[in-house]
């Protein structure tokens, strides 16, 4: 079965996994748009993959709005998270680590 | 198509107010930590015997607002306040109004009854005489979904939680709306960037002032203690900005129009949608915390009146509430296999396809109503009782009031 990722409303160029997904031919359920996608990364379940080729400073869309802007190019097919998007209001996230979230700025020393 | 969990009755208990609980509890009230272990034993071993309290020995009107509509919840019948003797929030004083309340209630000061061990006899004592009484004399009364307030809050949110999680919850809270019920959501720190849509679901001119006000001060709360309401395991179960995850949590409102906007230890003042504002005013103690963790939040969603409490998840976890049953749901299915011990409902089958959200949403108001009529939810059947009442502000007296600087 192909890896399964959804896309929430029609403007959005960003689709969730429904499975965990390997490089490979995705299937894209939900609203219009392309029904299938090659994932070039591997992508975990909940994560964002790129529906099309997203600038640099271009508005990451999902749920029809803005959830935040690319801060370099992604490729269609592409993992969209922490290193290559941020938030407009939250400055902290961009700290974190990019696959675990675990903070990077309090000290345990 | 019939459904009939819809227009499902049960028996509830009726209170003095006319509010009708579904569950007919003592609470054992402790006001300061240092009476907190001798309240706990109290409550070991007791039947239909929950605990709350407040650490602090300087009290705060914002506790004490919460632990009297906590002890005035229709789902309690009875309530035993325990001090210790030193403490500034005072015993005698939740005892009198949870009285003037119609409900049976008793206090004292461990100091005064002799020690710890004198203190649990006598406490548990009280319990026991309190319960057999409100067994006996609280009367029967029919309910329906009319007569339930449920609130819901997420937590350990993944990117399943606004595909599935939070829309089930939302389908569900449109019939308990259309039902003549009234729904709770909170968290206004998790709907940064969304002012604008949630603008547009006010149903009046006032409810519109209101959570353009609770917006505003959730972002000022934000950028004031620089900390968004988003945490490790979000970002690790794909959620990348707090927008993305304000707008999963919202879709836990459904789609009515908000009645309005309450604070803490407010029951909506009639039925429908409302949005309940937790965040802390600013004020002299400066902000504070607002959601420390989802305990919290629940018992914001809890002092509201709410009978019943939805807990949406995605990454999974394992709290559970005093006073009113906590139903779990999770739109994640491996979550739900995985954990299935704590999970009460497992809306993931949205997303596999196994059935639509319209399913998922009125099997979820039949499980609401079978809690309602008794059958205990999974983290009832487990033992959890989370509580967290906290030092907060919800007023802003003037800043020269209280001391000589």
């Amino acid at each position: 079965m192909p890896t399964r990722c959804f896309r929430i409303h029609p403007q959005d160029n960003v689709a969730t996994l429904l499975d965990d997904g390997s490089p490979g031919p995705a299937e894209v359920l939900g609203h219009t748009g392309p029904d299938r996608l090659d994932l070039v990364e591997t992508i975990e379940l909940g994560h964002k993959v790129a529906l099309y080729d997203i600038a640099e400073g271009e508005a990451i869309v999902k749920y029809g709005v803005s959830i935040g802007r690319a801060t370099a190019a992604i490729a269609a097919g592409r993992w969209v998270h922490l290193h290559n998007c941020t938030s407009r209001f939250d400055e902290r996230s961009q700290t974190l680590d990019v696959r675990t979230g675990a903070t990077t700025d309090t000290r345990y020393e | 198509m019939s459904k009939p969990s819809h227009t499902a009755t049960w028996q509830g208990y009726l209170r003095p107010d006319g509010r009708k609980g579904v569950r007919n509890l003592v609470l054992v009230v402790y006001t300061v930590e240092c009476a907190h272990h001798v309240a706990a034993k109290i409550a070991e071993g007791e039947q239909d015997t929950h605990v709350i309290g407040f650490p602090g020995c300087y009290d705060n009107q914002y506790a004490v607002n919460l632990m009297l509509a906590l002890a005035r919840h229709p789902n309690v019948g009875a309530v035993l306040a325990v001090g210790l003797g030193c403490e500034y929030t005072r015993p005698d004083k939740l005892a009198e109004v949870v009285a003037q309340s119609g409900r049976p209630s008793d206090w004292f000061r461990i100091q005064q009854v002799g020690g710890t061990r004198s203190a649990i006899e006598r406490g548990k004592q009280r319990v026991r005489t309190m319960l057999a009484q409100i067994r006996e004399q609280t009367p029967r009364v029919d309910m329906g979904l009319k007569d339930l307030t449920v609130g819901c809050e997420c937590g350990g949110s993944d990117g399943t939680s606004g595909l599935a999680g939070n829309p089930t919850v939302g389908a569900f809270f449109d019939r308990l709306v259309d039902a003549g019920g009234t729904a709770v959501f909170e968290e206004t720190i998790e709907m940064i960037g969304l002012k604008a849509i949630m603008l547009a679901r006010a149903a009046t001119d006032e409810a519109r002032d209101q959570i353009d006000a609770a917006y505003e001060k959730a972002v000022r709360y934000c950028q004031a203690v620089r900390q968004y309401s988003v945490s490790p395991g979000n970002f690790a179960g794909g959620l990348t900005t707090i927008e993305e995850k304000s707008m999963g949590a919202f879709a836990k409102s459904g789609a009515r129009p908000i009645q309005g906007v309450i604070k803490v230890a407010q029951s909506p003042p009639a039925p429908g949608l409302w949005l309940l504002d937790s965040v802390p005013d600013e004020h002299f103690m400066q902000f504070g915390y607002t959601n420390p963790n989802d305990t919290e939040g629940l018992m914001d969603l809890i002092a509201a009146g709410s009978q019943i409490i939805l807990f949406v998840t995605g990454r999974g976890s394992v709290i559970g509430s005093p006073i009113a049953p906590l139903i779990k749901v999770t739109g994640n299915s491996a979550t739900y296999r995985r954990m299935e011990e704590d999970m009460d409902f497992d809306a993931g089958r949205v997303l596999s396809g196994e059935m639509t959200l319209d399913q998922a949403a009125d099997e979820l108001t039949q499980l609401v109503a079978c809690t309602a009529a008794g059958e205990p939810s999974k983290p009832e059947t487990l033992g959890h009782r989370e509580y967290f009442i906290m030092y907060k502000h919800q007023d802003t007296p003037p800043l020269q009031v209280g001391c000589r600087l």
